[in-house]
């Protein structure tokens, strides 16, 4: 009866391929849909706490009210000893101090006359030091278009877009322009030791990427620094964990205090309305997979009413023959069941597959991000994720089910000989 | 033409021991904009094993209606109607679709054949709902097929066959579970003289040979000639039931 039933499924396409199709179209759709925002969400992520907020990031309360000036002035001090005691608290995690600045790079001539300028922002970090790890964690050297990294002090990198558009070469004298935390005038000669390219267009405008050594005596902030970032192993943010950590070391810290120099903690989320934002991107997606899904619920819903009233006459007859409505009922469920779970494990897998692919090579989304200050990737990929596996799958496989479960019902509504009256017609 | 002792209807017919199918006071109405219209009004019919039986009448008389009931397709309004000892008006879904399932081919005049099966598939489809083991049911189909004479196109698919041969298989299909009873609605009524001589004289053969009990709803006069008896309806009442001397010449 099984193979009956399925050589009849089989070999009328209306009731198989049209609806495993209309499945598979769907599942891979909305796998796909989930694994891109999964794949943005993620990279935005991530480049934001190389770039930008850590997974954790310490600065004083006053710096962090106004963080966006970049207020030197509120640096934390006896950075060292600050930082050695992290290191001792949080050993999981790895901690760093950075220093951001705002300027004007300088391109002089040989006559030591302005060649060329712009606005520069800069970034400082352990550049030299021998157990450095932000060379590994910015991949500067895969960032890397021209030139060398710094390997002394007065070296600098800047982004190469900048270099070309201030006309400087590798080797020449960039003399940089800003204030000092105390707000004096500060001058200082780099040596432009290469160039790189991030690939986010935020950061491949016009940065400056120098030593913090360096710029800790550009800026007269000896032994002080801005930020200090801790990032978890491999880069793998836990917002749980993050969060608890924030709550413990505030407690012990700043608990309550107002003093503009209280050391505070924040987590990724809590910095540049990230979390507001992941948050509101999560629940588009939500909001998308859902209205996706109660159409395509639709579809199959009106699919298996076709298939239903088309079939009203098969039906009239198995059931003239001996069948009852409730095995019809049943098999037709048993079908839609098959229909479903073929249509999901195939959109499944070709979902999975395509979303593969975009993870490891992904579009050239660059052309959207022009003047974009947004910290993200060029290059917008995939992630698929655990919930990947079954997002698409689930709901398909529900869809198709319920779609002829509805529809089916109609079988017991009509009186049995009123089947075949439409099957005469 | 026979014209036999009168059966006539009107009166309640005698409830009979061993009659295959008995109705008593059977009124049908279907509710139609507001009112009910009397589909069939107080038909009292005996049936007996064996019989070659029409209900003939002129379209819209209640034969299709009268059909359906006694294959438990539906119910009656009022009054019963017994078949093979049951009372389908207390039959549940499943009972009735035992009943037919066990006991009971339908033809139709359409032939509603599975388009997606082919021949053989099509005549072994009831005897897969007995749930009849692989080697009978290979014996059945292949002496079902046999009978109709359409052996060679049991790989085919209806879409491939004359409208005869489709009657021909629907016949097999009806016949190859050897059912008590056989009904056949308007089944020559898509069918030239040939093939309807030819499916009425297989019918015939079957009859005597399985004494099935062949109960056609009809106004062809091709199949009338067949007849053994013949229960004539109009406006849902019998208003002649006679036996007939068949006349099987072509
Ligand atoms: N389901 C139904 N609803 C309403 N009227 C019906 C229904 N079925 C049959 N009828 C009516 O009952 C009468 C008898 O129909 P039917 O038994 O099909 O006649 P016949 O088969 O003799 O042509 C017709 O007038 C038909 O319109
Ligand atoms: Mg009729």
């Amino acid at each position: 009866m099984i193979r009956f039933l399925l050589k009849g499924l089989i070999r009328d396409r209306h009731r198989s391929l049209f609806p495993v199709m209309v499945v598979t179209v769907g599942v891979t759709v909305a796998i796909l849909m989930q694994t891109f925002m999964h794949g943005v969400m993620d990279d935005m992520v991530r480049s934001n706490a190389k770039l930008d907020t850590g997974h954790l990031k310490v600065t004083t309360l006053g710096y962090r009210e106004i963080a966006r000036q970049m207020p030197n002035d509120l640096s934390i001090s006896g950075i060292d000893r600050f930082l050695r005691g992290l290191e001792t608290d949080y050993p999981r995690l790895e901690w760093t101090t950075r220093i951001k600045f705002g300027g004007i790079l300088d391109i002089p001539d040989e006559a030591g006359e302005t060649r060329s300028q712009g606005p520069a922002i800069g970034l400082a970090i352990d550049l030299l030091s021998e157990k450095t790890r932000e060379i590994k964690r910015l991949q500067l050297a895969e960032a890397l278009v021209r030139g060398r990294l710094p390997a002394d002090a007065g070296e600098v990198l800047i982004s190469d877009e900048f270099a070309h558009r201030l006309g400087a070469e590798i080797g020449e004298t960039a003399t940089l322009i800003t204030s000092t935390a105390q707000g004096g005038m500060a001058v200082h000669n780099f040596v432009i030791a290469g160039t790189v390219r991030f690939g986010m267009a935020a950061l491949d405008r016009n940065t400056v990427i120098a030593d913090i050594t360096d710029m800790q005596y550009v800026l007269d902030m000896e032994g002080s620094a801005s930020e200090v970032l801790g990032f978890f192993p491999n880069l793998v943010y836990d917002d749980r964990q993050a969060e608890e950590i924030v709550r413990e070391f505030n407690d012990r810290h700043s608990g309550g205090g107002e003093d503009d120099f209280l050391p505070v903690m924040q987590t990724l989320r809590m910095q540049n309305n990230l979390g507001e934002y992941l948050d509101l991107a999560a629940f588009r997606v939500a909001i998308i997979l859902v209205t996706f899904f109660a159409v395509m619920s639709i579809v199959l819903w009106n699919a298996g009413l076709m298939a239903g009233i088309r079939r009203y006459g098969e039906i009239g007859v198995r059931l003239a023959i001996g069948e009852s409505k409730h095995q019809v009922y049943w098999r037709l469920l048993a079908e839609s069941f098959l229909v479903g779970l073929t249509g999901s494990a195939i959109g499944t897998a070709l979902g999975l597959a395509v979303s593969y692919y975009m993870q490891e090579v992904g579009i050239d989304i660059s052309g959207m991000l022009q003047g974009s200050s947004i910290l993200m990737g060029n290059i917008m990929r995939a992630h698929i994720t655990p919930a990947s596996y079954y997002l698409g799958f689930i709901p398909g496989l529900a869809a198709t089910f319920f779609g002829s479960a509805v529809s089916g019902i109609g079988i017991f509504r009509r009186q049995t000989a009123q089947l075949f009256k439409e099957l005469e017609a | 033409m026979g014209n036999q002792a009168d059966r006539s209807a009107g009166e309640a017919a005698p409830a009979k021991n061993g009659a295959l199918i008995t109705t008593s006071g059977l009124v049908k109405q279907f509710p139609t904009g507001g009112y009910l219209f009397t589909a069939l009004n107080g038909i009292n019919l005996l049936i007996d094993r064996g019989e070659f039986t029409g209900l003939v009448g002129p379209s819209g008389s209640g034969k299709t209606t009268l059909l359906n009931i006694i294959g438990a397709l539906d119910y009656p309004s009022s009054g019963s109607a017994v078949v093979l000892g049951s009372d389908t008006k207390h039959l549940n879904h499943k009972q009735s679709a035992r009943l037919r399932n066990h006991h009971i081919g339908f033809i139709f005049q359409t032939y509603n054949l599975l388009p997606v099966y082919t021949v053989y598939e099509n005549v072994e489809f009831p005897l897969l709902l007995l749930g009849m083991e692989a080697d009978r049911r290979r014996r059945a189909v292949t002496q079902a097929l046999e009978w109709v004479g359409l052996t060679d196109r049991a790989q085919q698919r209806p879409a491939q066959l004359s409208g005869g041969e489709s009657q021909r298989v629907a016949v097999a299909r009806a016949m190859v579970k050897k059912p008590e009873i056989v009904l056949a609605d308007e089944p020559t009524a898509n069918l030239d003289a040939e093939n309807s001589h030819n499916i009425l004289r297989m019918m015939v053969e079957l009859n005597t040979e399985l004494e099935t009990t062949f109960i056609f709803a009809t106004h062809d006069e091709k199949v009338i000639r067949y007849l053994r008896r013949r229960i004539t309806l109009r406006d849902g009442r019998v208003v002649e039931d006679r036996e007939m001397e068949p006349d099987y010449t072509t």
